[in-house]
């Protein structure tokens, strides 16, 4: 069958069933939207913030930064693993204990201020937007391929589907729609990969198989082979460290507190039945993100490997060496399309040049072949997980999948995003401070139009992204890194921890990271408006935009410190509510007020 | 020994625990995954340089291995100290 139509088949099987679900769950769980079902056994639970959590930016745009990174994209495989180690000893079985539904919420009352819970509110919208803009640019990559129009185009379809999908309601306290999502996804992810692997290395085990020997080949493993196809075209090896060690160990841990500050994955494990089942919740969790992370180094790698391949058929400077362009395979011109691959025959010999031209010893070289620069001009990271199986040449219900799976990671997320920005504009600022007398139908209108905006908002600046999916969304993460984990975590084991002390630390840290961020990247994101241009060397020792949300938590954790040491200390009826959440017993089921 | 007290001491031995699993989330990550990651990548495991491996398959591992350690210790501890959930 075309791709096309059996794209269109399979993305719609899989939408049909995730609204069969909704529908079929929801009637029995209307009195649980904010409570997903106390019920859920952990494992359950588990899965369902599996697939919340893992957004386009695992799914999609991972692997492809692996690909072309190799050792320096461990940042975010560690990064966001990581911090459900902190999540589950730090945060979730205290939060759950103290039982209430949203995390401005937790910090109002901790903190005893209406104006920390609109700190906190400012602190979640932003961070929440900045990782909707990420998903953005991931459902724009996917729907413009697969209905071949141009990116701009895929990310306006992409904001109408997420709008209907978010609207269709309660989508977050649906378990079990998240949990089919979580098989969607981990299926339509691992599915290529065993198939490559197999097909690279004979061993089905893509974790292994990185690791295995080549077929046909007597010693190299395949990343031996990688490193070797890459140094020979004057790439970087792919295993060896590129970035400063400074950078990558900033750039990780602002990513696993990031993790661990995230609104949308907190919210989770206030819905878990029992204290204990929220740390055990973590880490089942935990296991089914595992089985995507561990895999994705195997897929980058492969896929950069394949790519490489295809391009570069014979042996390096040989005249017959690279691909023709009249030659080039059907997915490479179903992406030029798109915008998101790009060739410019610059040599005019009718033949494809993809090698490193700021490389100056490999130039000289190259030069010597014949060569006039390298030909790709454009290679979009995003691209690489989509066109993996078909670079592969694998069946074509298999790339159907994954284009299911993509849009499945995208959509889950962007709904539980858009759900936490919505219901905190509307129950905390609305509900909790300005009106507290408005009936539900009301904040229900309130919370679509906060909904309505984010998105649009989200969608304009996803049309001109300030990085890869991976990289915007890892902004996101440095921006809730800094401001919302060192509240939440003082709040919880620094009885002291008064209010004056929690706001000038939010606020110091949201907006250190905030200014730091714009200043390379340009005021609110608009291209051109940056004070200095993006570039190591402009960096505060060598920190980038991505990496600085660690420096913000540092910075705020110290402000806070030192703010509550000469400000009056919190009442005791606070100090008495810390020491209460500190242990499991007495944690009711969680209640609205 | 009072409640209070016995609360302390509870509160004591969790973060006992925190510090313990904490580090170890510290050496196999930061660590063995950036830190060192030049001299263990002279040690080969499985085909992997071991640092690369640390960094992008072993640190995760280590991880889930530490949130279910981690639940099963406080399970204990809750019972030890008698706050644990009926």
């Amino acid at each position: 069958m075309e791709l096309q139509t059996l794209t269109y088949l399979v993305v719609g099987a899989t939408f049909l069933i995730y609204i069969a679900i909704a529908i079929w769950s929801r009637a029995s769980t209307t009195g649980e939207f904010y409570v997903a079902g106390t019920g859920v056994h952990p494992i359950a639970n588990g899965m369902a913030t599996a697939a919340d959590w893992m957004s386009a930016a695992s799914f999609i745009s991972m692997a492809g930064l692996i690909a072309f990174l190799g050792y320096d994209g461990s940042v975010y495989l560690m990064g966001w693993t990581g911090g459900y180690v902190l999540l589950a000893l730090l945060l979730a079985p205290y939060l759950r204990k103290f039982g209430k539904f949203t995390v401005p919420e937790f910090i109002g009352e901790r903190f005893y201020s209406r104006g920390a819970r609109l700190v906190a509110v400012i602190c979640l919208v932003i961070a929440s937007i900045t990782y909707v803009i990420g998903q953005m640019k991931g459902v724009g990559v996917a729907f413009g391929r697969f209905l071949e129009v141009p990116f701009e185009v895929g990310v306006g379809v992409g904001m109408a589907i997420v709008f209907a999908y978010a609207v269709l309601g309660g989508m977050k306290g649906i378990t079990y729609t998240q949990i089919a999502q979580y098989c969607v996804l981990i299926f339509a992810y691992t599915v290529p990969a065993i198939f490559i692997s197999l097909n690279l290395t004979g061993n089905p085990v893509p974790q292994l198989g990185l690791g295995s020997q080549m077929a046909g080949e007597s010693t190299l493993s395949l990343l031996d082979k990688l490193d070797q196809v890459v140094i020979d075209l004057g790439f970087a090896a792919f295993s060896a460290q590129k970035g400063s060690t400074l950078n990558i160990f900033l750039l990780t841990l602002s990513l696993m507190i990031g993790t661990a500050g995230l609104p949308h994955v907190i919210v989770r494990f206030f819905t878990v039945p029992k204290v204990s089942d929220a740390r055990l919740s973590a880490g089942w969790a935990l296991v089914f993100i595992a089985i995507l992370y561990t895999t994705a180094p195997a897929v980058g790698a492969m896929a950069r490997l394949n790519l490489t391949e295809t391009i570069q058929t014979g042996p390096v400077g040989s005249e017959t060496g690279n691909l023709a362009y009249e030659d080039r395979p059907d997915w490479f011109r179903k992406w030029e399309t798109t915008g998101l691959l790009k060739f410019e025959d610059k040599n005019a010999d009718g033949r494809i040049q993809y090698y490193n031209d700021a490389n100056e010893q490999f130039a000289q070289q190259a030069e010597v072949y014949g060569w006039e620069g390298n030909e790709m001009v454009t290679v979009d990271r995003d691209i690489m997980v989509l066109a993996n199986p078909e670079i592969a040449n694998l069946p074509n219900w298999v790339i159907a999948l994954v284009a299911a799976g993509g849009i499945a990671a995208a959509l889950s997320t962007a709904a539980g995003l858009l759900l936490a920005i919505s219901s905190a504009i509307s129950h905390d600022v609305i509900k909790g401070m300005l009106m507290p007398a408005i009936s539900e139908k009301k904040e229900l209108l309130a919370s679509r139009i906060a909904m309505a905006f984010a998105i649009l908002v989200a969608g304009y600046l996803g049309l001109n992204p300030p990085g890869f999916a991976a990289q915007v969304v890892a902004l996101a993460f440095g921006l809730a890194a800094a401001s919302i984990f060192p509240a939440l975590m003082m709040g919880i084991f620094n009885k002291k921890m008064n209010r004056d002390g929690a706001i000038a630390g939010m606020l110091t840290g949201l907006l250190s990271t905030l200014i730091y961020i714009f200043w390379f990247k340009g005021w609110f994101f608009i291209p051109g408006t940056e004070m200095r241009a993006n570039t190591p060397d402009n960096w505060f020792m060598g920190i980038s935009t991505e990496a600085f949300g660690a420096v913000g938590a540092l910075l705020n954790f110290v402000v806070a410190v030192a703010v509550s040491k000469v400000t009056s200390a919190p009442p005791e009826h606070i100090q008495h509510l810390v020491e209460e959440i500190r242990v499991p017993r007495g944690a009711g089921v969680a209640a609205e007020h | 020994m009072t409640k209070n007290l016995s609360r302390q001491a509870y509160w004591r031995r969790n973060l006992r625990l925190v510090a313990i699993c904490l580090s170890i989330w510290f050496v196999v990550s930061y660590v063995f995954g950036i830190l060192l990651v030049e001299p263990l990548n002279a040690i080969s495991l499985g085909g992997y340089p071991l640092g690369y491996w640390f960094a992008q398959q072993g640190s995760i591992y280590v991880f889930v291995v530490l949130i279910f350690f981690y639940a099963s210790r406080m399970n204990k501890l809750d019972r030890e100290f008698d706050v644990h959930e009926e």
